[in-house]
């Protein structure tokens, strides 16, 4: 890569580029083994309070990682310089920490040249989204949110990166893609209501950010004045960002060697683990495909390894868990390989259905520090917030205070009363963007709030 | 094009030297603090001292009204290893430089890694091009309290040895060692150990003179103890060896090897003790859990930009608002009660000389006897709060919690230490004990949640115990207290006095959009609670 590329920061490497810089790097090591992984490229956010932008920030970085295997010692160093002082230094530092480590008992050889799909997870209309442009789409909710007299913050990210892994066996893997996420919370002036709505793509212009912040601000506006009601096992019309909040985590517990070494709960009481149980509703399927347009992921994982289409539960049945290559081989079982996105089957309801099919329940916009409290059932802990409305007879009725949860993901899938149509959320409670999740809204039932909380 | 060094230093020592009188004045034990860190005029510069002078340069050239550059070396090494393997080994460096600038009021912030003249030139007026760009219609524009103090000079943590001077083979060994200790248990199943090492080296100078090199240190030794029995597994974690900002020596006075076998003997204890009985009890809290109830119940809500609105997105509002109604009366606690922020305990995570607005930080009382009399700020915030420091006699300025988590992210305002302060009677944990008749004692903190506004939370630990007649009758399990936090607070009716404090703490602290990632100190003692909702939250799936 030429020093000019580099200084003009634009960023995400070619393949031509990030293939050099890697075979660069190679050509200096002395180990057994080596590995090394090229992350390149922009990011850019621009944040809202007060109806106005309050901060921005652009960046551009190229980092390489440098895995050494040294008989059976594994060391691993990273650095950012890219002169050829900085790149031998950390070949050679990852050399020196391979060297002082004791043998490692469960070292897997490195991976032979593979064969990949072609990611699609590049758009053009994140990739040129500059802080103008972003500053337009913020304008666009601070703007009506001014007018009606309300108060909006948010959140607008992009990113725009190229990742490469290449190896001393000749492996090369490499693949660029774009994730744009935007969210923002609209209140009223004195904070007696908050509403909140975002969305996620790989392509901004999948994105509106107009229909976003008017989300918003009619939730913002229907929740002034919200009520206490008991806390207590309610029905629950859980939009799909709330559903996504809860569903990765049970995703994210479902590791095959904490099953099978008894520590999770896909473990087996008595050994074992959970493969080909039923665990969920028969009409919950999750998974995982990095070539869906709507769950866009990287076509290899961090060693180089093809990534595909995984089906973590079938009707119900866990079908896989995550086997990474050490333990899939001491289990004689095919590494997962999987991108980690996930898709949630979904039905013909919508959310005006679901609601009208509804007795009595409470309408949850999404989920707040959620931490885990019991990983035996995945019990989770977390409170509602910024949209938290009762049902009655088929109709909102009012809004109401937010309550506090404790409940597993999997008691959720358990108690499905209907289900909508599945859309990507932003499901990270930090507003970054994260793997893709697409999720459908669900009505469940039993949902339990063990308390009140007074925050609006 | 740019400003030669000599002419800087001569532009800057004026400057420095007006700050000096204002600390002289209005802040004695700042400028003493200061004549004790500071050495001669040109102290404050590094390798990096022209590339920060040409990015400023070049950020007013390009029409910035007041800019500031951030160079940071940032080193971390992480050894992880699980019984008796080394599971990663790791050495991360990352450097790039973060320039920030004001344009009529308007804040622009942009970074790179290409660390060289042109690079630097370039990413300024990029800065400068995007403020430009974030001047909304009928904006309020951002204005800077003075920053008073020395802004120029060098700091460093309070570090002994360097751990990067420490032979990996070294660490390994111990942690290795440590995990032997602790599978001598037979039901200590599954062991993780680990240490995690921060060198950061970082520089800073701004249009009004400042110029000041920090390096900070920062370490964690930590484990992880799982027992298994059929059915249940419980685990225990080393968390009353807390994070801090030191250097080497705080893994070695942690003693792992000699620890190891009471945290496995913990982690088998926990399989069988008793599954708690929901109902209200009187709580007596251990600072290596009640940190964490400091942190999110009375650190975060006392955040002036969460107060006012600017972080409703992510990390929430606050109960402590709005300023003119709280500021002076509003009853946080019981009037035991005393908290104070700080960046200057030896040791701990927050410490530095300057922040990243390039203020020295002072002390400053947030809770005082049970009353809420002071946010945390920066520049930008403190003259929100002018008609409240004018009122009470006191100098509008920040009180110096500005940072950011890398030279790739803008700084804004996040916590400094904030410690409950030691009672006056000369008390201890096992005299809060014996002074509680039906109770329950935590250890180490646990899960952990709290709402945006911070008034409902609820908190687990690691060892639960049941006081029954001044006395520990036995251990409980599946232990959690929910909380409002006024309310909470105002139940303190105990605490340990100076001989019981302790700094508790931890890294990634979260947050902003994106999400950064700040470390922090909270000291505080042992407390007890009268009458707090306890939970059980074991149950099967």
């Amino acid at each position: 890569m030429s020093r000019a590329a580099q200084d003009q920061g634009a960023s995400s490497l070619s393949r031509a580029d990030a293939e050099a810089l890697a075979r660069r790097v190679l050509g200096m090591s002395i180990a057994t083994e080596a590995r090394v992984s090229v992350n390149s490229g922009a990011r850019g956010n621009t944040r809202f309070a007060e109806n106005q932008i309050s901060t921005a920030g652009d960046n551009t970085n190229t980092s390489v990682v440098v895995r050494s295997v040294v008989g059976k010692k594994v060391g691993q160093a990273a650095t950012n310089r890219l002169d050829d002082a900085g790149l031998k230094a950390v070949v050679e530092m990852s050399e020196r920490l391979a060297r002082l480590s004791p043998d490692d008992s469960e070292l897997v050889p490195e991976l032979e040249p593979q064969q990949y799909q072609e990611g699609k997870g590049w758009s053009e209309s994140t990739a040129r989204l500059d802080p103008a442009l972003r500053a337009t789409a913020v304008t666009s909710i601070t703007g009506p949110a001014r007018a009606a007299g309300l108060v909006s913050t948010g959140y607008l990210e992009t990113r725009a990166t190229a990742s490469a892994v290449a190896n001393s066996k000749g492996l090369f893997a490499y693949d660029r893609d774009t994730d744009v996420v935007l969210t923002t919370t609209v209140r009223t002036a004195d904070g007696a209501g908050s509403g909140w709505a975002g969305g996620a793509s790989n392509a901004f212009s999948s994105l509106d950010p107009a229909a976003l912040g008017a989300r918003a601000v009619d939730k913002a506006k229907k929740s002034v004045g919200a009520a206490a009601i008991e806390p207590g096992r309610y029905t629950v019309l859980l939009e799909p960002t709330a559903v996504g909040n809860l569903l990765q985590l049970m995703t994210g517990a479902m590791n095959a060697r904490g099953a099978d070494e008894g520590r999770s709960f896909f473990s087996k009481p008595g050994g074992g683990n959970k493969l080909g149980d039923k665990v969920v509703d028969e009409r919950v399927t999750i998974v995982s495909d990095p070539f869906d347009p709507e769950t866009y992921g990287t076509p290899f994982t961090g060693e180089g390894l093809p990534t595909r289409p995984v089906t973590w539960i079938e009707n119900g049945v866990v079908r896989n868990l995550n086997y990474d290559r050490y333990w899939a081989a001491r289990q004689g079982k095919e590494p997962t390989g999987s991108a980690g996105g996930i898709k949630m089957s979904g039905g013909n309801e919508t959310i005006e259905s679901l609601i009208a099919a509804c007795e009595r329940g409470v309408l949850v916009t999404r989920f707040w520090y959620i931490r885990g409290v019991d990983p035996r059932s995945i019990l989770y802990t977390g409170l509602t917030r910024d949209g938290t409305f009762l049902i009655e007879k088929g109709k909102i009725v009012r809004p109401v205070k937010n309550f506090r949860f404790n409940e597993s993901p999997v008691v959720m899938l358990n108690n499905i009363l209907g289900m909508g149509k599945p859309v990507r959320v932003s499901a990270s409670e930090s507003g970054n963007a994260g793997a893709p999740v697409v999720v459908p809204p669900l009505l469940v039932r039993d949902f339990n709030f063990t308390s009140l909380s007074d925050a609006v | 094009m740019s400003t030669s060094r000599r002419e800087f230093l001569k532009r800057t020592s004026a400057a420095a030297a007006a700050g000096m009188v204002l600390a002289a004045t209005g802040e004695a034990a700042h400028a003493e603090r200061a004549a004790g860190l500071l050495g001669p005029a040109s102290q404050g510069e590094s390798a990096f001292s022209e590339l920060l002078l040409r990015a400023i340069d070049a950020a007013k050239s390009a029409g910035a009204d007041y800019a500031d550059a951030r160079v940071s070396l940032n080193r971390t090494q992480t050894i992880n290893t699980r019984e008796r393997r080394v599971g990663g080994l790791s050495d991360n460096e990352t450097l790039g430089i973060g320039v920030r600038v004001l344009v009529q009021g308007s804040w622009g912030f942009a970074a790179t890694s290409a660390l060289t003249g042109d690079g630097v030139v370039r990413v300024a007026r990029q800065a400068v091009l995007q403020a430009r760009a974030n001047r909304t219609p009928g904006r309020k524009p951002v204005t800077l309290a003075p920053a008073p103090g020395n802004q120029r000079g060098t700091w460093r943590s309070e570090a002994k040895i360097d751990p990067f001077t420490i032979p990996v083979e070294e660490k390994v060994a111990l942690l290795l060692a440590a995990n032997e200790a602790a599978m001598k248990n037979p039901q200590a199943r599954f062991v993780n150990s680990s240490m995690f090492f921060l060198k950061e080296e970082k520089s800073y100078a701004n249009t009004e003179g400042a110029l000041v090199t920090q390096t900070i240190f920062r370490t964690q030794p930590s484990m992880t103890v799982t027992a298994v029995a059929s059915g249940d597994f419980q685990s225990r974690q080393s968390n009353d060896i807390a994070p801090m900002g030191r250097g080497y020596e705080h893994v070695t006075e942690a003693r792992l090897v000699d620890n190891a076998p009471r945290w496995a003997e913990e982690a088998v204890a926990k399989l069988g003790a008793k599954p708690v009985e929901a109902g209200r009890y009187d709580l007596i809290l251990h600072p290596s859990h009640l940190w964490l109830t400091i942190h999110e119940s009375v650190a975060h809500p006392t955040e002036l930009d969460r107060a006012m609105g600017y972080e409703a997105n992510y990390a929430g509002t606050s109960f402590v608002f709005p300023p003119d109604k709280v500021l002076g009366s509003l009853k946080f606690g019981s009037p035991l009660m005393n908290i104070r922020g700080d960046r200057s305990q030896p040791g701990s995570l927050a410490a530095c000389g300057w922040d990243d607005d390039g203020v020295q930080p002072e002390s400053f009382d947030i809770v005082k006897n049970g009353i809420f009399v002071d946010y945390q700020t920066t520049r930008e915030q403190a003259l929100w709060l002018e008609w409240y420091y004018k009122k009470n006699g006191k100098p509008t300025r920040s009180h110096g919690c500005s940072y950011a988590q890398s030279w790739a992210d803008v700084q804004f305002q996040r916590m400094p230490n904030v410690s409950l302060l030691p009672g006056e009677r000369d008390l201890v944990w096992e005299d809060l004990i014996s002074a509680t008749d039906r109770g329950i004692a935590i250890v180490g903190d646990g899960s952990f949640s709290i709402d945006q506004q911070r008034y409902n939370a609820q908190f687990g630990g690691q060892l639960y115990y049941e006081i029954r007649g001044g006395k520990i009758v036995g251990m409980l399990k599946d232990v959690a207290y929910q909380m409002r936090t006024p309310e909470f607070w105002g139940a303190l009716d105990m605490l340990g006095g100076a001989r019981s404090y302790f700094l508790g703490g931890a890294f990634g602290d979260a947050k902003g959009q994106p999400a950064q990632s700040n470390a922090v100190t909270h000291g505080c003692v042992p407390t007890r609670h009268r009458q707090i909702n306890v939970i059980n939250t074991g149950r099967s799936a």
